[in-house]
């Protein structure tokens, strides 16, 4: 009954919220720049950008609203990315998560609001966003091999009427490598398992070069090893400076992998520090009543607490 | 009275005398085949990718009100006024299409066949209507002849006489379109293939998506009066669809849909005249036994190989990763 009660004023809590989205989303970036500045002498990635106007975010989201045909999707998003994290979006099915990569890209009509990429419109600072999709929103039986398919990522680079160089083919190659792809690069993209396409598309935005990766559910189907791999390659770009923005859906394994935390659920239920932001409460916030979900998700984190094992240890 | 159904067959009607008697005649019937159904081809690759086969199809049939508007209006069959009728129709019929689907829960399937036989409809209204002012032959419009193309006027260059008129359109259309698909391979293979990609890459789909339907518009146009407007829509899905059977490799793809392209309107061109009948339907029927041939016998998606190794997509075991990652 009392849990009941408190669902109910969660809920009556959460519709609050979602009535002004503008002023939970303040309270929401006051905190997390309170946050920042308490752990900043903890992280080695400088935080000085965040406050610096003259080195703008690589991501700036302002009261950005959605919607499908009428019906929103996303309602009033605030967003500040700092340099140099690694942003897990989470948040339950239809929540808008996808939705809002593809916004940012400026694939979707944007109702109200503005982003800003490096604090210039998306389509001024294209070049610097890398890019990789839902593995089942392309047509595997496509007559490309996975080479063809990294050389696309070089595509933006060369501009009109120029092919591929023998030095963008160099990239690609280093960059089908560095997945462990290379001896497949001749193979026709449907001929590869889940987790080897989904490293064709990893390669393909590391031949991109650029600073702000969008990562749209990099680790569906994919086997373990390919997720460890792919993890492993996402902290070596966070090492080089980039930031990258992921799509998540594993809630055991968001904390382990990502610095920094987007709960999502049509609006934004809270963006922060990993070990600000993930906690049952706003977990319950995002999820609802799904509780089996988060029980799992508390017992799962409880017993690594009790291993010893802190979600900071475990990143390293 | 006939003795069987179809004429007798003999080679030296069949296959000798159109090369020695009446050489000139082949050889413009057969290029002009070749022309439309190679450049249908190599446009058609990139529409069966994109899912466009039945846009295609669509475009080729409100084409007709297109190109009846445009005769009512300038009350003349030049070339230009008649394009331009055409690619307005094409364009629109995408429009409507795009408009029906996004403003409706109507599926684009539906939409497709909304838009296109509503305005084919007024295409033969409109023809019927002013059957007396459209000089319009609804039957060539139809089907196409392939057979009066070295009837027409020899168009002439620099006082040069180089072939009849539609042949020499033909292929400046040919080369227009692979000068723009070579120019744009690179463009138009990443927003085929992953939409989503090619925007964040700061190509713009929807350009593309445009830009390939006034190629197949301009295209559809042009082959209409030798093929018509029915049976075009064969030469842009069959030569790509057979040659996807054979390869993996969108170039190698885009070769094989030309040799198929110059084997309809060869063999096409015989079996019409063994038969005494339609060029553009014997092309066609060529086309539909090449597909069925190749669906049966393509070394490792025909069904033959399919049935024999079922799992061919394993025969080379993929190896997992080394775990020291």
């Amino acid at each position: 009954m009392s849990a009941n009660l408190t669902l109910y004023k969660r809920s009556l809590l959460s519709l609050a919220r979602w009535r002004r989205p503008r002023f939970a989303a303040s309270i929401q970036s006051a905190s997390s720049f309170a946050s920042d500045a308490k752990h900043s002498n903890e992280t080695s990635v400088p935080m000085t950008n965040d406050t610096n106007p003259k080195t703008p975010s690589p991501l700036e989201v302002h009261d950005l609203t959605v919607a499908y045909t009428k019906r929103p999707v996303l309602y009033g998003i605030d967003l500040e990315v700092p340099k140099g994290s690694i942003v897990g979006v989470v948040g339950p099915n239809g929540a808008g998560k996808s939705t809002l990569i593809k916004s940012i890209m400026g694939l979707l009509p944007v109702a109200s609001g503005w982003i800003k990429v490096f604090g210039k419109s998306f389509n001024q600072s294209v070049t610097r966003v890398g890019y990789v999709p839902q593995r089942e929103s392309v047509d595997w039986d496509f007559p490309v091999n996975a080479m063809d398919v990294v050389l696309m990522g070089r595509y933006g680079r060369l501009g009109p009427f120029k092919r591929p160089s023998k030095a963008d083919k160099e990239i690609a190659m280093a960059c089908l490598e560095k997945v462990k792809m290379l001896p497949y690069a001749n193979r026709q993209i449907s001929n590869l398992s889940g987790g080897q396409q989904q490293r064709v598309f990893l390669a393909r935005a590391l031949a991109q070069e650029s600073d702000l990766y969008l990562m749209d559910e990099p680790f569906v189907g994919v086997d373990a090893t390919t997720e460890a791999a792919i993890i492993e390659i996402l902290r070596e770009l966070q090492a080089q400076g980039k930031t990258l923005i992921v799509v998540h859906h594993d809630l055991t394994t968001a904390p382990d992998y990502f610095d920094r935390i987007l709960l999502l659920n049509m609006r934004v239920v809270a963006f922060g520090k990993t070990e600000d932001v993930f906690n049952f409460d706003n977990l319950q916030m995002a999820y609802g009543g799904r509780l089996s979900i988060l029980s799992e998700v508390a017992l799962s984190r409880a017993r690594k607490k009790a291993e010893g094992d802190t979600p900071d240890n475990l990143a390293e | 009275m006939r003795e069987s159904f179809f004429p007798d067959f003999d080679w030296h009607t069949v296959f000798v005398q159109p090369w020695t008697e009446y050489a000139s005649n082949s050889f413009w019937i057969a290029l002009m085949g070749f022309l439309v159904s190679g450049t249908c081809g190599l446009v058609g690759c990139f529409v069966i990718l994109r899912r466009m086969a039945l846009v295609g199809d669509a475009i080729s049939h409100s084409l007709l009100p297109g190109i009846t508007l445009a005769f009512l209006l300038t009350n003349s069959r030049a070339t230009l006024p008649m394009m331009i009728g055409a690619i307005v129709a094409g364009v629109a019929t995408v429009a409507l299409i795009e408009a029906i689907r996004y403003s409706s829960r109507i599926k684009p399937d539906a939409a497709i066949g909304i838009v296109f036989s509503s305005l084919f409809a007024v295409g033969v209204l409109l023809i019927s209507a002013f059957a007396d002012k459209v000089d319009l032959d609804a039957e060539c419009v139809l089907y196409g002849e392939l057979g009066f193309i070295p009837l027409q006027d020899i168009a002439q260059f620099g006082g040069i006489e180089i072939g009849p008129g539609p042949v020499v359109r033909m292929a400046v259309i040919a080369l227009i379109a692979i000068v723009l698909l070579l120019i744009f391979y690179k463009e138009m293979l990443v927003t085929s293939f992953d939409s989503a990609l090619a925007a964040s890459l700061g190509i713009n789909p929807t350009r593309y998506q445009y830009g390939l339907t006034l190629l197949l518009s301009i295209v559809i146009v042009s082959s209409f009066e030798s093929v018509g407007v029915v049976l075009v829509i064969a030469m842009i899905i069959f030569p790509g669809a057979t040659a996807l059977l054979l390869t993996d490799r969108l170039p190698i793809a885009l070769w094989l849909s030309t040799l198929f392209s110059a084997l309809y309107a060869l063999l096409g061109f015989h079996l019409a005249t063994w038969l005494n009948a339609s060029i553009a339907g014997g092309m066609t029927v060529i086309a539909g036994f090449l597909f069925a041939l190749v669906w049966l016998v393509a070394p490792r998606r025909g069904l033959i190989a399919r049935y024999v190794r079922p799992n061919q997509a394993l025969e080379s075991p993929i190896e997992p990763l080394e775990s020291s990652v």
